[in-house]
């Protein structure tokens, strides 16, 4: 039973997303085209790539409310130096990235050192990046980016479907971080300070290195989604990541991690973000409303949480 | 020790003589959607210049976000402390408000509204804003003789649901387009044959583009497309290029704000109907100082004008060119 319910955390998001598939492809003969699935790669990149450092942020037990904040400022800095300050595109890159990867430092230092809770600190900066984005930018669009800025929007054509860049360096992100999770120490310490800080402290394990780690990663990870998210409009948009705040913590619950720490796949996280956008995208081609995607992303998140609140407490009773 | 309290004794006395100088100021409360918007930041500005003019001392609030109504509330409670004798306001939550409206009233202040009604309207002593569904006829009109004699496949990228002025400005456009469409004082988004794709962008540039994307998954053959918004319009052009059909699709849309006039000089939008925050701002606190002066009191809608601004005229579709339209346009020039 304990292992039924284990594997339904993780099969269940991805017999979730099969089943929105096959609804579609039978109600809209446009739905399983090459290049529709394309569109719905693109339109999850920038949210896919945020929810990787979601990922590991819940993983040890925390969340980070700041991501879409940060990830709006990553690209209003690079735009603008580029733009209005001239910078070559490579270095306007890094400071746009290197702004992202400080503000996740901070949040780690927070977090690891003063043992503040991530849901207030992640607040605090959720709104300090705000402020700061809106009076940096003032309140503007910066438009005229530089091509350099938005390649990864351009496209690549495989086997007959376009596949943009961005799209590509999304899905080797996703296996990467899968890689480093499951087959390094470093991803196995990551595990362990979510499920047991105490235990893995007792063990050896640097646990407040690995908690500061995971949020500076997780910058990097919203830094680079700033850039898919520029090259995906084209503009450095002062606005952008309010929708992407939740979605990419709904990806994630959606995908299956456990918001109690320690439990869950990153892979998951990018079937998540898939539901959400599948859904977007298959309602407007059989013509009903966004809205119903909304419901059924609520439904989901209350399953996701429910299995897995379910089997921890089976887990518990077992041991 | 004294020494410190006899200086805090003089500042005291000080701000006390000085504070009748500026109290007799008459105070006037502006409060907007959100303290951002390029929109809002204009009608801002226009307040405080005609305020200055007008000897009257401009307090701004606004919500936090579109659709805030408690920051609003908020900002409403603290000018009513503050003395405000005229508060301008453009209400987040149609309806939300209006006990707040009702509480400010009952003390004898003025209240405005600004760019969007009240639900009922007459919640407010005036409106001042621009006739949405006439700005959704005027891109109609030019949509359809842009399109000359050709079948029309339409995409609406609309606001979200239930938005009086998302409302206003998709039913217009459909009247003007020539489709059947409801009446201007319906609140839910008509519909006809001719309309192939219908989705939500929120009026955002992001979202405006997947809408986009996904309209055209469905329709390929779209060839009129309308939008909220000029960031949405800008959103849906990205999506349109992507495919390679910028050039077979007439792309209208509202705002005049001055990155979407330029986007109609670039031929990205081919035309949108010019709205005027300033000139809301500027009627507004004439009419809040005529109340302090002579305690009478504005009543119903005034219209503040919308123009059509086309890249290219068309015989028959009255419209101003795109000079015209980034002299009156608002943000960043």
């Amino acid at each position: 039973m304990k292992h039924r319910l284990l594997a339904l955390g993780t099969l269940g998001p991805v017999l979730a997303l099969l089943a929105a598939c096959a609804f579609f492809a039978t109600r809209s003969e446009r739905f399983l085209t090459g290049d529709n699935l394309s569109i719905v790669l693109q339109q999850v990149m920038v949210v896919g790539v945020i929810a990787i450092g979601q990922t590991l942020v819940i993983l040890t037990a925390g969340v980070d409310l700041s991501c879409g904040a940060l990830m709006a400022l990553g690209g209003i800095v690079m735009t603008k130096l580029a733009v209005e300050n001239q910078w070559p595109v490579a270095l306007a890159l890094a400071a746009g990235l290197g702004v992202t990867t400080l503000f996740g430092c901070l949040n780690g230092l927070l977090v690891s050192r003063l043992k503040l809770p991530p849901f207030i600190v992640t607040l605090g900066t959720l709104n300090i990046a705000f402020a700061i984005t809106q009076l940096y930018s003032n309140a503007q669009t910066v438009t005229d980016v530089p091509a350099g800025l938005t390649a990864l929007g351009n496209a690549v054509q495989l086997g007959g479907t376009s596949v943009v860049y961005g799209v590509i360096l999304m899905l080797g992100l996703f296996a990467f971080a899968a890689f480093v999770l499951s087959q390094t120490a470093a991803g196995r310490h990551v595990y362990a300070a979510g499920n047991n800080p105490e235990a893995a402290r007792l063990s050896g394990i640097a646990t407040r290195r690995v908690l500061l780690g995971v949020y500076v990663v997780a910058g990097l990870c919203y830094g680079i989604a700033a850039l898919l998210s520029v090259a995906r409009t084209g503009v450095g948009d002062p606005n952008a990541g309010q929708s992407e705040n939740l979605d990419a913590i709904t990806a994630v619950v959606v995908g299956g991690t456990s918001l109690f720490g320690g439990r869950g796949l990153v892979l998951g996280s990018l079937v998540g973000a898939l539901i959400v956008g599948v859904f977007r995208n298959g309602l407007t081609l059989i013509g009903v409303s966004s809205v119903y995607q909304m419901l059924v992303t609520g439904i989901l998140v209350i399953l996701a949480v429910a299995t897995d609140q379910l089997s921890r407490r089976l887990a518990q009773r077992g041991a | 020790m004294r020494a410190a309290f006899q200086e805090i004794g003089k500042v005291l006395l000080l701000v006390t003589i000085a504070l009748p100088a500026s109290a007799q100021q008459p105070i006037i409360g502006l409060i907007t959607k959100t303290s951002t918007n390029p929109f809002f930041v204009k009608m801002r500005e226009g307040a405080e210049a005609a305020a200055k003019k007008h000897g009257a001392r401009l307090v701004s609030g606004a919500g936090k976000n579109d659709g805030d109504n408690g920051g609003q509330v908020t900002a409403m409670e603290n000018m009513i402390a503050a003395g405000a004798k005229v508060i301008l306001i453009t209400p987040n939550d149609a309806k939300a408000i209006i006990p707040s409206i009702n509480k400010a009233r009952a003390k004898g202040i003025l209240v405005i509204a600004l760019d969007s009604p009240t639900d009922p309207v007459t919640a407010t002593d005036a409106l001042y804003a621009t006739d949405n569904y006439r700005a959704g006829v005027l891109i109609g009109q030019y949509a359809r003789a842009a399109l000359g004699t050709k079948p029309a496949r339409v995409a609406t990228i609309d606001l979200f649901p239930g938005h009086p002025v998302g409302a206003q400005r998709h039913n217009g456009f459909l009247k003007g387009f020539g489709l059947n469409a409801p009446a201007a004082s319906v609140n839910t988004l008509g519909s006809a044959p001719e309309v192939v794709c219908m989705a939500d962008s929120y009026g955002d540039q992001t979202r405006g583009q997947t809408a986009m994307e996904n309209c055209l998954q469905k329709r390929p053959d779209i060839n009129v497309v309308y939008t909220i918004n000029e960031p949405s319009a800008a959103g849906a052009f990205k999506a349109l290029k992507a495919k390679g059909k910028e050039r077979d699709v007439v792309l209208v849309t509202v705002d005049g704000g001055c990155q979407g006039v330029r986007d109609v000089a670039s031929g990205a939008i081919a035309a949108t109907a010019q709205q005027y925050p300033v000139k809301m701002a500027e009627l507004g606190v004439a009419a809040g100082m005529e109340f302090v002066r002579t305690g009478k009191k504005p009543t119903g809608y005034t219209d503040t004008g919308v123009n059509l601004i086309a890249g290219k005229a068309i015989a028959g579709v009255a419209s101003k060119d795109v000079k015209t339209g980034l002299e009156l346009c608002f943000g960043r020039k």
